[in-house]
């Protein structure tokens, strides 16, 4: 047994780990702004760092095509890159929270496979919800869908209660419901379009637009402060339903606020990038190794952590064939995954401390 | 402030598990053993006495006011209730879990008497040491101290704790019952703990309630209500109430089908 502890050691003592914590988010935020630097300064053609950085502040610096190459292509998708990001790993950190499960991420509840029907549908029918033309069908066919999901599972739970198992179970079941739909909308499609669908299916932030990435942006510019608001409610979440209910947090209403929110997330990330796995689940995971699940912190380094690997996976995405881009949903998967394991086999002991 | 019940009755769905419940008022820094068999309410009246059920009929006053009618936030602030079996998987230190306990009535900043409140509650029940370990590495009787810190921390006027002994060894189930008592007397609030040992009912309680199918069936001192018929017809065993060489009550109890 330690020494008796002085309580102003205690107070000091919290207040120590509070500043390494801003540390810590302080130096994810500068890693991201390195990465995201260096994503514009690689892809094809290549300019030096040097060049793609001056055109970032003058895009006339070095002639209309480095302009075009660096204004058009590269920025939007470096910075989809990380909006993205940022928006799988929120929605993953806040869908573990309410459903108790750290194997939890956005899509557990079926979303991703209701956006894909989503777009096989407006792909192979050319059939949309929404009276829309053009490219944005597929996208916003794909939205609808995945926000439908959400309602299926806010009605089930009117009928079911605000169970945990319950919203995992109708996830299940929509999930594969959604995958049927989608075999039969592939079955029923000519080669050409099989072809759309799955490269759809990829995820790649080649479709990124400044539109979209406005709206992204705004969407993080409220989700994060919402979460931020209901840190101490959701942190109580995590010490199990009947603690937080007795310390007062209503967990019904709580879990269904949130549930929106996720649905809303990932229904925005997977209808502009198509589905990309992993994040959700990795962003969550590395912030909570390193923070702990005091939301005040998790939420946030979530969101920098998920946009930090989707970036760095944009960069690898480009670079490992020259003159090839990979879809970035492979790359995540391919290259996420053995690094995810590393990390889960080291730190085994405090990630299950 | 003293506790009053009357009238209460609340159930789940069409079975109701309390039936007219009605409790003389409870004395400021009274400790109230809640006794009686399994599945005989103990729990039930809890959860409606902390809001977690809502009753269908009756009143739970808290001197004048009617926790009732307050909202679940200032509810939590007067009224804390321990559930049994704690345990967690979350990845918090036991000073986080405590803080968050308290932040849940109090406004979202951290504020420096937020941390003295923490830092005084782990102190109060000898914890401090423990401040910094994860919640994932605390044996049972830590974990259940911490259980305790968070209910004791937002200095509620009742505290309610479900059993806070069962998963305790013998030095354990006695500091934390004497801890809570201590602290309870000294802030002058009402602890109700529903307890299957009767000898530490015994021990630490100022009166003791006997319930069984969801009903009262007999409410005083714990050298009265122990040495009731009633208390070997409720378990289904044969008691005698006998004092101990040093002057503690003890309750003998065989198997009724052993005579």
């Amino acid at each position: 047994m330690a020494m008796m502890t002085q309580p102003a050691d205690l107070r000091a003592g919290y207040a120590a780990q509070t500043a390494r914590r801003y540390v810590v988010l302080m130096a994810a935020a500068a890693l991201l702004f390195l990465s995201f630097v260096v994503d514009v300064a690689t892809g094809p053609g290549n300019y030096p760092l040097r060049t793609v950085i001056e055109t970032l502040f003058d895009p006339m610096a070095h002639g209309v095509q480095i302009k075009v190459i660096v204004w058009d292509y590269r920025l939007p998708i470096a910075v989809t890159a990380v909006i993205v990001g940022a928006l799988l790993a929120v929605a993953g950190a806040q869908m573990q929270t309410i459903l108790n499960n750290p194997l939890a991420e956005p899509f557990t509840l079926g979303v991703s496979s209701a956006a894909s029907f989503g777009a096989a549908l407006a792909i192979v029918l050319g059939w949309s919800i929404l009276p829309v033309v053009g490219s944005l069908v597929v996208t916003i066919n794909a939205f609808l869908f995945a926000l439908l999901t959400c309602g299926f599972i806010l009605l089930a739970t009117r009928l079911k209660g605000v169970g945990s198992e319950t919203m995992i179970l109708f996830g299940i079941a929509i999930f594969f419901t959604f995958s049927a739909l989608l075999a039969l909308m592939q079955y029923m499609a000519s080669e050409d379009q099989i072809a759309r669908i799955v490269f759809w299916m990829m995820g790649s932030l080649g479709r990124a637009s400044w539109e979209k990435i406005a709206l992204g942006a705004l969407l993080l510019a409220v989700v994060i402060p919402f979460g931020l608001m209901r840190s101490w409610q959701m942190t109580a979440l995590r010490m199990g339903e009947a603690t937080a209910m007795s310390m007062g947090v209503d967990v019904a209403r709580l879990r269904l606020e949130m549930l929106v929110v996720v649905s809303i997330l990932a229904a925005t990330a997977v209808a502009f990038v198509g589905t990309v796995g992993f994040i959700g689940l990795v962003g969550p995971h590395i912030a909570r190794m390193i923070v702990g699940e005091d939301q005040r912190f998790f939420l946030p380094l979530s969101a920098l952590v998920g946009a930090l690997v989707l970036s760095l996976t944009s960069i690898i995405s480009k670079s490992l064939t020259p003159g090839v881009i990979y879809p970035i949903g492979i790359i995540t998967a391919l290259i996420g995954v053995p690094v995810f394991v590393s990390i889960i086999l080291t730190t085994r002991r405090r990630s299950l401390s | 402030m003293s506790l009053t019940i009357e009238g209460l009755r609340a159930g789940y769905g069409r079975v109701q598990a309390l039936h007219d419940i009605n409790i003389a008022p409870i004395m400021p820094g009274q400790f109230v053993g809640l006794i009686g068999p399994n599945a005989s309410g103990k729990s039930t009246l809890f959860k409606t006495l902390s809001g977690m059920l809502r009753p269908s009929s009756g009143t739970i006053c808290l001197g004048e006011t009617d926790l009732c009618a307050l909202c679940r936030r200032d509810r939590a602030r007067c009224i804390a209730y321990m559930p049994q079996a704690f345990g967690c998987n979350a990845i918090l230190t036991v000073y986080e879990s405590v803080l968050l306990a308290l932040k849940q009535t109090t406004g979202w900043r951290v504020g420096g008497d937020n941390l003295d409140r923490v830092s005084q509650t782990l102190e109060a029940l000898k914890i401090s040491h423990l401040a910094d370990r994860g919640l994932g590495n605390l044996s049972g009787g830590q974990a259940q101290m911490v259980a305790v810190a968070q209910t004791l921390v937002r200095d509620p006027s009742i505290v309610l704790l479900d059993e806070p002994t069962s998963a305790l060894d013998l030095h354990h189930q006695l500091s934390i019952l004497s801890s809570v008592r201590h602290e309870m007397q000294r802030r002058g609030s009402i602890v109700m703990a529903a307890l299957h040992d009767l000898n530490l009912a015994a021990e630490f309680c100022d009166r003791l309630i006997l319930i069984r199918e969801g009903r009262i069936v007999a409410d005083g001192t714990p050298e009265d209500i122990l040495s009731l018929a009633e208390i070997g017809e409720t378990y289904r065993v044969d008691t005698a109430l006998e004092h101990t060489r040093r002057g503690s009550l003890y309750v003998d109890a065989t198997l009724e089908t052993l005579n």
